[in-house]
């Protein structure tokens, strides 16, 4: 009686220890997000161009109006100067648009612009959408960003 | 085997113990995250005015309070700023309307942090709270009073505590008692009549009057709660002690509130607002006038001459942001009213931008049904909460008010 009563023990213990490494080995993989793009680089929608977007001051922070820098640059690498560029966007899964109306600025050279008067409201995923005409034809491109 | 028996009896111990005595974990990661983002102790210290040169000067913040509270500041010397913003009421009248010389349509709203608001009153019609301090003085149906008036009654009874802080005083002899671009038929006349010159000396002398207002407000702050003392000692791991300690039904409201409910979408940060508009389907009142919020706000905002681009502004462009930068039409902002602050909410029924609901129970309520917006789209999408969640939900708002 007693040796069956260990037994059981045992086997609640090596139970509790599967449990345990099963723990582990979950808590550890690779998460995988089946999220946005969230890319800060990307070919434009036909292929135009080559943008980037970054916040001018590095960090991202919930509730200011921030400055975010696009750049542009053609297939070949080169920059691109004189684009036209109108801002869109909003947050896909709240069905509403943005809380600002941002402006391209500035040009600052290099094919980099300006893109002041951004404000992220909440948490959550934002995109913009910047639409871009310049000597090389017109063309659009789309950033996500989750906060 | 004896040996392995007691190493597997001490692993079931372990386990029993990780379940049973420390229990499940009340808040995950990311929900202490968003707790410690609500809490006082995020509020960053308030920044410097540039508009407002006076923003943080004693005196003009002596001289404001003084006129906050003096009914002498409106057409009958009845009603003053403290008439609504009642100094022991969170400095609002507890009215669905609020009433000064005639009947308003929109609730009263509290001022602790106030000075934060990029954009003032329900609508956003104003700018910056100098700009806004101004607007009630010539509403006909708040303090009445007219520009021209009110600059005469300054010299008369602060002259001295004005010319100190603002410098000297226009001269005024050939100004007429009664004259502004917004009063009655006479005062307009009156106001067309004026040389540039002196109606600019008169819209100076008036645009200090709200930057005095401006830096009196600027005080008002808002204070630890209940939530902010349980949420320092969550973030701290300390066990929350006396009334910093929830009960079942302040957790499940809170974690309502961070979760199902949606509540932090736009009720976030220590001010628990976006400081942005939404239209959340809120009904119009009946006997009131056509109320669109923000979208018949963005027209006003940009003809107020008193704005962030107009000539008043102290500083430069650069504090113009918020006006350069702002939605100024689409559907979003139909029937759209700002996020207020949720602290102390639970202390001052009834609810809303005109007063529409009593309690807190029925604003849970509209928002879990979340009917739709007579004019625009309302944002906000049916929750179906249980009787239970909705107390609850109640229960955790009440801890920003203790």
């Amino acid at each position: 009686m007693a040796s069956i009563w260990r037994y059981i023990l045992a086997g609640l213990g090596l139970a509790a220890l599967l449990v345990g490494i099963v723990a582990a080995v979950y808590l550890t993989l690779p998460q995988s997000a089946p999220g946005p793009d969230t890319s800060r680089a990307k070919k434009t929608a036909n292929g135009l161009f080559v943008a980037g977007f970054e916040p001018e001051r590095g960090v991202i922070r919930q509730g200011e109006l921030q400055s975010w820098l696009l750049t542009l640059k053609t297939a070949a690498g080169a920059p691109v100067e004189g684009a036209a560029i109108t801002v869109s966007g909003g947050m896909p899964q709240h069905d509403h648009g943005l809380p600002t109306s941002p402006q391209a600025t500035d040009y600052l050279g290099d094919g980099r612009y300006r893109i002041d008067g951004i404000k992220f409201t909440m948490s959550g995923w934002w995109q913009l959408r910047f639409a871009i005409s310049a000597a090389a034809g017109s063309d659009s491109v789309d950033f996500n960003i989750v906060l | 085997m004896r040996r392995l028996a007691s190493v597997a009896s001490l692993l079931v111990l372990a386990a029993l113990a990780l379940l049973g005595g420390c229990g499940e974990p009340q808040f995950s990661d990311a929900e202490k995250k968003t707790i410690a983002s609500l809490a006082l102790n995020a509020l960053p210290s308030l920044k410097a005015d540039t508009t407002n040169q006076y923003a943080d000067v004693p005196a003009a913040a002596a001289l404001g309070s003084t006129l906050f509270f003096d009914a002498g500041m409106s057409r009958d010397g009845t009603v003053s700023c403290s008439t609504c913003h009642k100094i022991d009421r969170q400095f609002q009248d507890d009215l669905p309307q609020a009433v000064g010389v005639g009947h308003t349509n929109r609730r009263t709203m509290p001022l602790a942090g106030v000075a934060r608001n990029p954009w003032l009153f329900w609508d956003g019609r104003r700018d910056s709270l100098w700009a806004q301090a101004l607007t009630p003085l010539e509403n006909p149906l708040e303090q009445a009073g007219n520009r021209a008036a009110f600059a005469h009654y300054i010299k008369k009874r602060f002259g001295e505590r004005y010319e100190r802080i603002f410098g000297p005083l226009p001269d005024l002899s050939t100004v007429p008692a009664n004259a502004s671009p917004l009063g009655s038929e006479a005062e307009k006349a009156a106001w067309s009549a004026m040389p540039a010159g002196q109606q600019d000396d008169v819209n100076r002398v008036y645009a200090n009057i709200g930057k005095a207002i401006a830096a009196f407000e600027r005080s008002i702050e808002p204070q630890q709660t209940r939530f902010d003392r349980f949420a320092i000692d969550l973030a701290t791991g300390a066990k929350p002690q006396g009334d910093g300690a929830f009960s079942p039904e302040e957790v499940l409201g809170l974690k309502l509130f961070i979760g199902k409910a949606n509540c932090v979408t736009c009720h976030n940060g220590p001010r628990f607002t976006d400081n942005s508009f939404h239209n959340t389907g809120v009904p119009p009142v009946d006997g009131l006038p056509l109320d669109r919020g923000r979208v018949d706000a963005v027209a006003q905002v940009q003809a107020d001459p008193f704005n962030c681009l107009g000539k008043f502004r102290d500083g430069d462009e650069s504090a113009c942001r918020e006006l350069r930068f702002m939605v100024k039409d689409g559907p979003q902002i139909v029937r759209a009213y700002k996020t207020p602050s949720l602290r102390g909410a639970a202390d001052r029924a009834p609810y809303m931008h005109a007063g529409q609901f009593a309690t807190l129970d029925e604003v849970a309520a509209h928002y879990s049904k979340a009917p739709l917006a007579v004019e625009g789209v309302s944002e906000v999408h049916p929750l179906d909460l249980s009787d239970r969640e909705r107390a609850a939900l109640v229960a955790f708002l009440k801890t920003l008010s203790d």
